[in-house]
């Protein structure tokens, strides 16, 4: 009965996957992250928004240690990140990135690319990995291309192939760094698709992004960040049509 | 939006003086009257050089004869290197013996050729090359199946050569990414360590350092014990290529853009791999071309060993002109070795460019 009682309370989640305790981060003297609290429960869809340099690429690139911390913590599937480098890489595994620029390797094939991580890091066999990449790259619909390399293809694809790297790890978590600021408009599209049928499948996703109407449709939460502080988070029907403080509010009416 | 019937327009040729060879001369060689000045003057010192030269070398010369015979003609005396061939090529290694090092030559020659190719560089290529130097290493020191021992001094002309270049390239290669990565190390101790050797190394002249290795680093050793002349020369040399090397590889690894580091990691990848297989291989190919330069100055500067006494084939075709036979005909030699050298570093050249267009990927 306790359990049933406990999910009620916060749905839709079973079991916590990301804790951060009052996280602070400096670069220099200037404070990019203030007191930064956050859960995210396995299969949590989480947008985050906000002004160019509010800490929100910073923040998630804090949860996978592209980022250090300074104050405060980060507990990922259970591993605390520390200065550890065994505790990181352990982690790194866990949790997928998808960066604004693709960052797919030029001198590897689209099918090497996504075999790298489980043979060097999973350690899986040459055919496994490439069966399995061949399935996500199936998933991406892009597998036609998979002897290609990188630079042959348009950035849509590229970044559809990003996303296809990442999963070829079997992440729990994927963060999405900006994945559709760099492309061309007719190519958003083709890989907010991609990321509607992840969070369909019920990927846990934290994602950095100005698309309102993938935040609208797809997120279980929406997070607002402003100077380097969560500003406001809610569900995104009260998120849009509520906003309770003022900076969110003066957000929304300059992008919506 | 129909286009015009095409038949209605008539296509006229470009007049003659546009086109062609007319074209062409006006275009490049008399555009302007400077150039056209230009033009007519290097037309006549070619003509007062090429036809001369021409006959010298062609017509007037002899190309395989006793040193007499080239007494009495006006053109060039090629003799001299077919005459004094053994010597130039093989220097002070025992008569009779010669063919030890023409093998191995021709050896290393194959093991070269075999490592050009991309598809063979594979762990084999590594078991071919370790077979082949240790034949290579018996034919030239003997003292196994009855051969004759020749002891390292005695090692000289090409053999001695290939045998410093090649080793000079090959060893310092790898000495000089690992000190490129060794002064990106976040490590203060290694980066240090890194930045003095290389700062040091080329601070100096590399005739400075084979003096020091052939005169000063013995002083420091105890008593009795030797290192090999030619040893000290050959690790000289890869230090001070590795060095040079170092820095062009850290140039290459400058050029990264810091998201395949980023990307690198977030897969997992620990600091040997992301280096190994997604870093290395892109900064060292960005690096092809100064990384050639290096190895055609290592190939070159080879002939310096001749301060301490080594005689690599520059050396002997020097002592070969040094026979009152042959003196006065430097210029034939010289210009022939000239030639060698050339080859050498065109191959070379030619292959770098190769390997880069087989590494392009697009992008």
């Amino acid at each position: 009965m306790n359990q049933t009682e406990n999910q009620n309370v916060a749905p839709p989640a079973e079991r916590l996957i990301i804790e951060v305790n009052s996280m602070h981060k400096w670069f220099g003297d200037f404070h990019v992250l203030s007191d930064i609290n956050l859960k995210v429960h396995l299969k949590e869809r989480i947008v985050i928004c906000g002004p160019s340099g509010s800490g929100k690429s910073t923040l998630i690139r804090c949860i996978n240690r592209l980022e250090e911390h300074q104050r405060g913590q980060i507990i990922v599937n259970g591993t605390e990140l520390t200065n550890d480098i065994k505790n990181i890489e352990k982690v790194r595994t866990e949790v997928g990135m998808v960066f604004q620029h693709f960052n797919l390797f030029p001198h590897l094939t689209i099918l090497e690319n996504l075999t790298l991580g489980p043979i060097w890091v999973r350690k899986t066999p040459k055919k496994e990995a490439e069966e399995a990449a061949m399935m996500y790259l199936e998933k991406v619909h892009i597998a036609e291309q998979a002897l290609k390399y990188p630079g042959q293809l348009s950035g849509g694809q590229q970044q559809r192939v990003a996303i296809a790297r990442s999963l070829c790890m079997k992440p729990k978590v994927m963060l999405f760094d900006e994945p559709t600021s760099a492309l061309d408009p007719e190519m958003i599209k083709e890989v907010l698709d991609v990321m509607i049928e992840l969070a369909e499948e019920g990927m846990t996703m934290l994602v950095v992004t100005h698309e309102m109407g993938f935040a609208k449709s797809v997120a279980d939460r929406v997070m607002f960040m402003d100077y380097g502080e969560i500003v406001e988070q809610n569900t995104p029907q009260e998120f849009f049509d509520s906003p309770q403080h003022e900076r969110t509010k003066l957000f929304l009416s300059q992008i919506l | 939006m129909t286009n015009p019937p095409a038949a209605t327009r008539e296509y006229l040729k470009p007049p003659i003086t546009e086109v062609g060879v007319i074209g062409w001369l006006r275009g490049n060689l008399f555009n302007s009257w400077y150039n056209s000045l230009l033009t007519i003057v290097t037309l006549l010192v070619l003509w007062q050089i090429v036809p001369p030269f021409f006959n010298w070398a062609f017509i007037n010369s002899v190309w395989n004869s006793p040193a007499e015979a080239c007494r009495d003609i006006d053109g060039a005396c090629w003799s001299v290197i077919p005459q004094n061939i053994n010597f130039i090529v093989f220097g002070f290694f025992p008569d009779g013996h010669q063919w030890r090092p023409g093998i191995a030559m021709l050896l290393l020659l194959g093991l070269v050729v075999y490592s050009k190719d991309r598809k063979h560089w594979k762990k084999s290529l590594g078991v071919y090359w370790l077979v082949g130097l240790i034949v290579m290493g018996t034919l030239m020191y003997g003292g196994l199946f009855g051969m004759l021992v020749v002891e390292t001094d005695q090692w000289s002309g090409l053999p001695l050569t290939f045998m410093l270049a090649l080793f000079g390239m090959v060893a310092a290669y790898p000495l000089g990414v690992l000190l490129a990565l060794g002064r990106r190390s976040r490590m203060p101790a290694i980066k240090t360590l890194c930045v003095v050797y290389i700062e040091m190394i080329r601070g100096v002249p590399l005739i400075s350092l084979l003096f020091m290795s052939s005169v000063m680093f013995p002083l420091f050793l105890p008593e009795g014990v030797t290192f090999d002349k030619v040893l000290r020369a050959q690790v000289a040399i890869i230090l001070f290529t590795a060095a040079y090397i170092a820095e062009v590889v850290r140039g290459g690894l400058q050029a990264m853009p810091r998201g395949q580091f980023e990307a690198a990691d977030s897969l997992g990848l620990n600091y040997n791999q992301t280096m190994r297989l997604v870093i290395l291989p892109q900064a060292l190919k960005i690096v092809i071309p100064p990384t050639l330069g290096q190895m055609l100055s290592a190939f070159k500067d080879t002939s310096l060993v001749v301060i301490i006494a080594l005689y690599d084939v520059l050396k002997t075709t020097k002592v070969a002109l040094a026979n009152p036979k042959w003196t006065g005909f430097s210029t034939e030699a010289y210009i022939a070795l000239a030639l060698f050298y050339f080859i050498c570093c065109f191959a070379m050249s030619n292959y770098s460019r190769k390997l880069e267009k087989s590494l392009h990927t697009g992008h």
